[in-house]
């Protein structure tokens, strides 16, 4: 911390911080810090799933195949190009270009909404033929010992997946209304930064999850 | 210290109005909201932990029935553990002092930090709604599938202790920030204050373990609302999982609670000895190391639970492991006591009483995790009287020492040192008589979590219970001189100890950034070699700690 504040006090500098490095670099070290919660959150499932998968692995291997890989790998793609849309998004506001930039976090939260409209086709499916977790699973067409435990297990991991997918819808909608406001520029752009980051795990838990649950077996 | 002039305001008097506080972002005033709400779950359940005591005063009912006494003591125990013991120390004592000692002028997130107060709150009422709704019977570590079935409110007390675990891990996401990218310059990792080290260590164990918490209680909740079969051994699901996620976190939750509570004693250890610290090298490390282990040995709470027998081989094997850097610090402690000139002030005799406690506690954990005497010994009073060792006669007692210590720093005011001696004896003796009775209990074979025992044990039940009330007695009388202690007129000033970090070096209480000029390095924080300071506490009473002289 530099003692004089003196010259260069951006607007975004906030007074405990000495300098606008100091502030990026506590802000990026926080946002690490919280997407390592956000992986141990998502472990406690990715545990479950390990457990239950050799507990019951014929179960798992029959129950996936009533699980479409079709509608997976298209929101497998989907996410992936939106993580390249996002990462678009950051260059744009470093070379200082607004407008690129909105669009560019729009095309994000569009595609974000698309994989959200499959899953929605998905689930409806699910809940249509009874495939759903523990108790409410009525389904008889899967061979096995407690296939509603495949759904629960499904349920779960896509579940807090796609409140994670909302709650990036969010964030980068929130960024889009801050770019608007013209808060952003090419030397502060630290938010955009974070929220991709961010991004980019929602769509690396999903890498995780395409072939676990889907193409299993 | 050249800058404590009376014209400038203390952070408690500006600014103005309730409005201020509620809004507040200075990490002083969040500290010290943090600080007024765990005093009243202290305060809360500790009158449980009364009425508990007195309804095992004799074997036949007294006070209630068997299901409201399970209801009691699960209340007291998720009370104490999510409400008290966890934020006491980082988010209430941590939160106020942690950028004072690196010389900062705030923690790297303050708004966060302001918002962790809320999340608090918010679970806290979520909590409270449980008690009202009926209470929670399935003890504090919410057991599947018993936890699935039961008819009492389960469900919004896992959803309060699932938000309180946002609370807490947002305090240690600030706090790592902080530690890395806000101190002082001049001031490397090996200058910073032990406290710093303490809370450093227990940060990295709130961000590891919390989140495995929030998804155990999220699936269990699942579970009673939709039956997702996960933890239903009927459904095909595993009971025993939800232990091991269970214990995950509530084993490194155990040095959440002791790892600051230890910084605490480092502290005052330090100051009260006028001594350089000695191996502050292996202090620092030791906290690193106990965070570390903390997370390999979380299979000694099932040793009964049916896990792998190779499983409870290995984790009985690892646990041994705590015992290392626990007992470097120990060692690292009683050595700077040796040869140092110790002043027997309050917050010192609370230090050696933890240092006392805590070791037998310690002791009792180590037995606890040999394996063959754990099947003797689990679930019964011994447990409960080596977890009342470690974290009350460990953490609490280090809290009070940290209070007592600190308290002329928050609030400008000296309490009665005559009034506070005669406490520290009371709860010393009280709790003893509490605890150690139910080593000799529960080693003759009192269980654990029963609302009524055989008539051959009541002599020893019956001791305990007076010893509760001892105990209750000197907190009440604590909560008296410390409130009487806001009426006191004379001024602390900024350096009542004599102490060589950096929170003393600002006026008492500080200003509402910190430092009135940002502060600059000068000396190690237990440079008592180097640098004589003489408190105002014992210039005030005529003497000097002997250090004065030797420089
Ligand atoms: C005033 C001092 C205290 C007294 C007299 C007291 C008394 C008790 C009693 C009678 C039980 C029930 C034991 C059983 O039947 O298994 C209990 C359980 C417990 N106490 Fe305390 N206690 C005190 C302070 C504390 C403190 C300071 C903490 C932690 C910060 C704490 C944490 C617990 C926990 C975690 C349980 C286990 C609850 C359960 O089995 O679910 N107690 N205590
Ligand atoms: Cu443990």
């Amino acid at each position: 911390m530099s003692s004089t504040h003196a010259g260069s006090h951006p607007k975004y500098l906030q007074h405990h911080f000495g300098t606008a490095v100091q502030q990026e670099e506590s802000s990026k070290l926080g946002m690490w810090v919280f997407l390592l919660t956000e992986v141990l959150f998502f472990g406690g499932l990715f545990c479950a799933y390990a457990v239950f998968n050799a507990w019951y692995p014929e179960t798992f291997v029959n129950a996936h195949k009533s699980l479409s890989w079709q509608l997976g790998a298209v929101n497998t793609i989907v996410l992936i190009t939106s993580s390249v849309t996002i990462a678009l998004a950051i260059r744009s506001m470093q070379l200082g270009r607004k407008k690129a930039t909105f669009r560019l976090l729009l095309a994000t939260v569009l595609l974000a909404a698309v994989f959200l409209v499959v899953k929605y086709f998905e689930y409806s499916h699910k809940i249509h033929l009874g495939q759903l977790p523990g108790n409410l699973y009525t389904y008889t067409g899967i061979e096995g010992t407690n296939p509603h435990i495949f759904f629960s297990v499904y349920f779960m991991l896509t579940g807090l997946h796609g409140v994670h997918v909302v709650a990036g819808i969010i964030a980068i909608s929130w960024m889009m209304y801050r770019v608007s406001r013209d808060e952003f520029s090419a030397e502060y752009y630290t938010p955009i930064e974070l929220t991709g980051l961010y991004w980019h795990l929602v769509d690396l838990v999903w890498i995780f999850l395409f072939p676990m649950l889907y193409l299993i077996g | 210290m050249s800058h404590d002039s009376t014209a400038v305001l203390s952070y408690l008097k500006e600014p103005k109005g309730l409005k201020s506080w509620l809004l507040t972002v200075d990490h002083k005033r969040i500290g010290i909201m943090y600080l007024t709400a765990i005093m009243f779950f202290f305060f809360v359940g500790g009158a449980l932990a009364v009425v508990l005591r007195t309804e095992l005063f004799r074997p036949e009912r007294i006070l209630m029935d068997a299901d409201t006494y399970n209801q009691f003591f699960t209340l007291h125990g998720a009370i104490m553990i999510f409400l008290f013991i966890i934020p006491s120390i980082p988010a209430a004592l941590g939160n106020f002092l942690l950028p004072l000692m690196i010389g900062a002028k705030d923690v790297a997130f303050p708004r966060l930090n302001l918002a962790s107060w809320y999340v608090y709150v918010f679970g806290a009422l979520f909590c409270l709604y449980s008690i009202v709704s009926g209470g929670v019977d399935t003890g504090w570590t919410f057991y599947a599938p018993y936890s699935t079935t039961t008819s009492t409110s389960v469900i919004s007390m896992t959803l309060g202790v699932f938000i309180l675990g946002f609370s807490s891990i947002f305090t240690g996401l600030n706090f790592i920030v902080t530690i890395h990218k806000l101190r002082m310059p001049g001031m490397t990792w090996f200058k910073m204050p032990l406290m710093v080290w303490g809370l450093y260590a227990t940060a990295i164990i709130q961000v590891l373990a919390t989140p495995v918490l929030a998804i155990t209680l999220v699936l269990l909740i699942m579970e009673r609302v939709l039956g997702i079969g996960i933890f239903d051994p009927a459904m095909g699901g595993d009971p025993v999982l939800f232990q091991h996620f269970f214990w995950f976190y509530s084993h490194p939750a155990v040095y959440i609670m002791i790892l600051p509570g230890m910084g605490i004693i480092s502290e005052v250890i330090a100051t009260f000895s006028h001594r350089k610290i000695f191996g502050y090298r292996p202090i620092a490390y030791s906290s690193l190391g106990i965070a570390f282990v903390s997370f390999l040995v979380w299979g000694h709470h099932m040793f009964t639970s049916g896990q792998s027998e190779i499983a409870a081989m290995i984790f009985s094997f690892l646990t041994f492991f705590v015992g290392i850097p626990s007992g470097i610090k120990v060692f690292n402690w009683v050595a700077t006591l040796y040869k140092g000139s110790v002043s027997l002030e309050t917050p010192m005799i609370y230090a050696l009483m933890f240092l006392f406690l805590f070791m037998i506690g310690g002791f009792t954990g180590i037995m606890l995790g040999a394996l063959a005497l754990d099947v003797h010994l689990h679930d019964t009073y011994f447990v409960v009287a080596h977890f009342h060792y470690v974290m009350m006669g460990g953490t609490v007692m280090a809290f009070l020492a940290g209070l007592h210590y600190w308290w002329p720093k928050m609030f400008g005011k000296m309490y009665s040192e005559a009034w506070a001696k005669i406490v520290a004896i009371i709860v010393f003796v009280g709790f003893n008589m509490t605890f150690f009775t139910q080593f000799i209990l529960g080693a003759k074979g009192m269980p654990r979590r029963y609302y009524t025992y055989l008539d051959q044990y009541q002599p020893l039940h019956g001791f305990s219970s007076v010893g509760a009330w001892v105990l209750g007695l000197g907190f009440l009388i604590m909560a008296i001189y410390l409130i009487a202690s806001f009426f006191n007129k004379r001024p602390v000033g900024a350096n009542p100890w004599g102490g060589l970090t950096y929170e003393w070096e600002t006026s008492s209480p500080p200003p509402q950034h910190n430092f009135l000029t940002d502060p600059v390095l000068a000396h190690g924080p237990y440079d008592y070699d180097k640098v004589s300071v003489v408190g105002e506490y014992y210039r005030s009473r005529g003497d000097k700690p002997t250090v004065a002289e030797k420089v």
